[in-house]
């Protein structure tokens, strides 16, 4: 007798097989979109299908919250999940956790392939941004002159800045000849004189037009641009490679405006501010001087310049007096010192010697000072000098003895 | 500092040596000469960024092209923003 199955038991037995093999559990599916229905819970039911066969898909509400397109009848489109089985219906069915506009997949591959290879060779490096001026004088604008991005920028710019200069520089910013437009209105604001920023952008639009930011000759355009740039590429969920390479990325055209230029109000407001400490400093700064001037006035010698003066004048003459005893005691010194010098001096003096008695006795001839006997023969005549007055003698005999002690 | 060198200034090299004056003029460390000089550069820095302000409403043009060197433009009015 074979197993007989109940109608649950065979689906609950399918359902294990079909989500239980790994390439149904992520699968992509490449079709068209039909019997598209949005319900009011927010979850997306459709089928997708090609010439021979058509599979029931489900995208639910957290899922299709992030998607960037509407889906619709007759879209070619590229479906990421996993197949399940509902039970209740028996049928098998594609629950999407991703979906992509067919044509896109393929974009999107080359995006990624091109931002890898310009984020090697640094073009994207943060190293490289030039700063965006707080205040820009002229701003050149790289965008469609007829687009809704232009206007916004102008409107917003002008409400925010009046004063500041705006120069639209237009290009085509989709289809074909863009990436060149854009590169050759690059080019020509780089020599045009006086703008210090330049915004490039446009207003939002679908994947395909917003694809030229994401072309290679655009990128290095904007990487390469010797003025500062903001980028403003379509809505804020939209991220192109020309956004990496710019210097800042505004959210859209509007945000650019933002941020490209101060309030006029803010900046018043604050050099109306600066211009009150200005005054305030200024005022303390004399005030401090004023009251350094009060206290020296307060001091005696200005306040009563006579009486300290007087005061001066007799510590001048008390000055005086010590000087003048000091020099006279010093004198008086040197002169006793001199006398007593003089009267030592005097008894050292061969004068003195004589005055006791002695004599000197020299040759008559050369004047010598004859000390011993034998240095005079006898007949020859010696000057002998006394205390008071000299002896001219004839020396008789010559004795010669001991030297005297 | 003469009144020249300070016209040339952008009003945020202006700002921010006006900035400078004031924290200098606030420790008050100069003499009373040096500090005058000072607060009356401050002012000059002061008048410049103001006129910078009141600058007359700038000008929104397109560029038509470059002619040897010179730009080629003429008054833009975006679509949608006509006079009233």
């Amino acid at each position: 007798m074979p197993k007989i199955f109940t109608v649950t038991q065979l689906t609950s037995y399918l359902k294990g097989l079909v989500e239980s093999d790994p390439i149904l559990r992520q699968v992509w599916v490449q079709g068209e979109i039909s019997n598209f229905t949005l319900h009011s819970s927010g979850h997306m039911y459709f089928t997708v299908k090609d010439d021979q066969a058509r599979l029931r898909c489900v995208m639910f509400r957290t899922e299709n919250r992030r998607l960037k397109f509407q889906p619709a009848d007759g879209l070619a489109v590229i479906v990421g999940g996993r197949i399940g089985i509902y039970p209740k219906n028996g049928e098998y069915q594609l629950y999407v956790e991703q979906m992509e506009p067919a044509g896109v997949g393929s974009l999107y591959l080359a995006y990624e392939e091109l931002k890898k290879r310009l984020a090697g060779e640094g073009l994207f490096d943060p190293d490289c941004k030039k700063a965006i001026p707080g205040f820009p004088r002229k701003i050149g604008i790289i965008t469609s002159p007829t687009g809704a991005a232009v206007r916004d920028i102008i409107r917003i710019v002008r409400r925010r800045c009046p004063v500041v200069d705006l120069l639209v520089i237009p290009a085509q910013v989709q289809g074909e000849a863009a990436p060149r437009s854009l590169c050759e209105a690059l080019r020509l604001a780089g020599s045009v004189p006086g703008l210090d920023l330049l915004i490039i952008g446009r207003g939002g639009g679908s994947i395909e037009e917003l694809w030229t930011f994401n072309d290679e000759e655009v990128v290095r355009a904007v990487a390469s641009c010797p003025l500062p740039v903001i980028s403003a590429v379509g809505h804020e969920t939209d991220f192109t490679i020309t956004d990496l390479a710019a210097d800042l990325r505004a959210p859209t055209p509007s945000g650019a405006a933002e941020m490209a230029v101060p309030e006029l109000r803010e900046l018043r407001r604050r050099l109306l501010l600066m211009e009150e400490r200005l005054r305030s400093a200024a005022l303390q700064m004399l005030e401090r001087k004023r009251n350094l001037l009060e206290f020296m006035e307060k001091h005696p010698v200005l306040r009563e310049p006579h009486r300290w003066l007087d005061e001066r004048r007799q510590r001048v003459d008390e000055i005086w007096d010590g000087l003048v005893r000091t020099v006279q005691s010093r004198l008086e010194k040197a002169r006793a010192a001199l006398e007593r010098n003089l009267a030592a001096l005097d008894a050292l003096s061969p004068l003195a010697t004589l005055r006791r008695g002695y004599s000197i006795c020299r040759k008559k001839v050369d004047g010598r000072i004859v000390r011993e006997a034998g240095e005079v023969s006898p007949g020859e005549k010696v000057r002998v000098l006394l205390s008071r007055g000299e002896l001219v003698c004839t020396v008789e005999e010559a004795e010669k003895g001991e030297k005297t002690r | 500092m003469n009144a020249d060198r300070i016209k040339e200034k952008s009003f945020e090299e202006a700002i921010s040596r006006l900035e400078k004056i004031i924290t200098e003029l606030e420790q008050g460390e100069q003499t009373l000469e040096d500090n005058l000089k000072l607060f009356e550069e401050g002012i000059a820095l002061a008048r410049h960024c103001r006129s910078k302000l009141d600058e007359a409403q700038g000008k929104v043009e397109i560029l038509l092209g470059i002619k040897e060197g010179i730009p080629q433009t003429e008054d833009f009015q975006p679509h949608g923003e006509e006079e009233v």
